[in-house]
């Protein structure tokens, strides 16, 4: 049962992230991606960590992808649409780098064994489900010994949200807020300069 | 859990390798994240993997860590993106050439 889950999710996952790379329409690449993370969301929950895959699908295909498709429908891609979409040269020097770093990392993946006696950690199976699920150990774990790296996310989420205001704000917006004249130092500033051409004045004359 | 740890690894690895390719060949810089995304899938699955099979949560931490780098990344990518878009016409990787000498 759980072979044929694994099968069917590796296989379909596998499929839609070829066709994020290859599909020409970026709006169908990002359909695509939902389908990738979804299945990967289904392969965390044959394994056992139910709260990973909820985050996964949560996060990405609730929050990131939405974004991308937010930008693609507030930039409007389809009037750029053009005939090439992959590199000319590139993509025969990409394809077998690709196939050169999948080479590499299936070979790796293939030889590593299954860990077993030393190496295990505390939390097995039914440790996790003493706890009552993997989302009440995965609390255990991140509100006690990773609670700094855990702030740290939030202080990465908060800049980065500021950072996106800052850079998508139109550049016409700056210039309107410098040129905006305060009243206060503007009437002093008028003053100060009367002054000085009255001394100047003066002084020719 | 019959399944090895590796099956989990090669379709990690498959999908951090079509996103690599992806970055690679793929003109519309809007694709380009996307492929980035699908590296961080496979990347996540693998993180996943370890932390299930070597009984060990710190994985748990590590890929709730990915998910916020992937969301600033999106963030911020998609803003220089909006920004460009006043500068630029078409989101093509090589219509980017101010450096080129």
């Amino acid at each position: 049962m759980t072979e044929a889950a694994f099968v069917y999710l590796s296989a379909v996952a596998v499929i839609s992230g070829l066709a994020v790379v290859l599909l020409r329409s970026p709006i169908h690449c990002a359909l695509a991606l939902v389908l990738v993370v979804f299945h990967v969301a289904g392969m965390l929950v044959i394994m056992g960590s139910g709260f990973l895959a909820v985050l996964n699908v949560l996060v990405y295909a609730g929050a990131i992808i939405v974004l991308f498709l937010f930008t693609m429908m507030l930039l409007n891609l389809h009037q750029h649409e053009e005939t090439r979409y992959l590199h000319r040269y590139q993509t025969w020097l990409g394809i077998p780098l690709g196939a050169l770093i999948l080479i590499e990392a299936v070979w790796v993946a293939a030889a590593q064994p299954n860990p077993s006696g030393e190496q295990l950690g505390i939390y097995s199976p039914a440790v996790i489900d003493a706890a009552g699920g993997s989302a009440i150990a995965a609390a255990d774990v991140i509100f006690s010994q990773y609670a700094l790296p855990f702030e740290v996310a939030g202080v990465l989420l908060m800049a980065a949200s500021i950072a996106g205001l800052v850079l998508a704000r139109r550049a016409s917006d700056e210039a309107e807020i410098e040129d905006e004249v305060d009243p206060v130092t503007d009437a002093a500033g008028a003053e100060y300069v009367a002054a000085l051409e009255g001394d100047s004045h003066g002084g020719a004359h | 859990m019959t399944l090895p740890l590796s099956a989990f690894l090669i379709v990690g690895a498959i999908l951090f390798s079509l996103g690599a390719v992806g970055v690679l060949i793929r003109r519309n810089i809007i694709v380009v994240f996307l492929s980035v995304e699908l590296m961080l899938q496979g990347a996540i699955l693998t993180l996943g993997a370890f932390a299930v099979y070597n009984y060990d949560l710190a994985g748990y931490m590590l890929v709730l860590l990915t998910l916020t780098v992937a969301a600033a990344e999106a963030v911020v990518g998609l803003a220089i993106l909006v920004a460009l878009s006043r500068q630029i016409s078409g989101f093509f990787v090589d219509r980017l050439q101010s450096l080129r000498g």
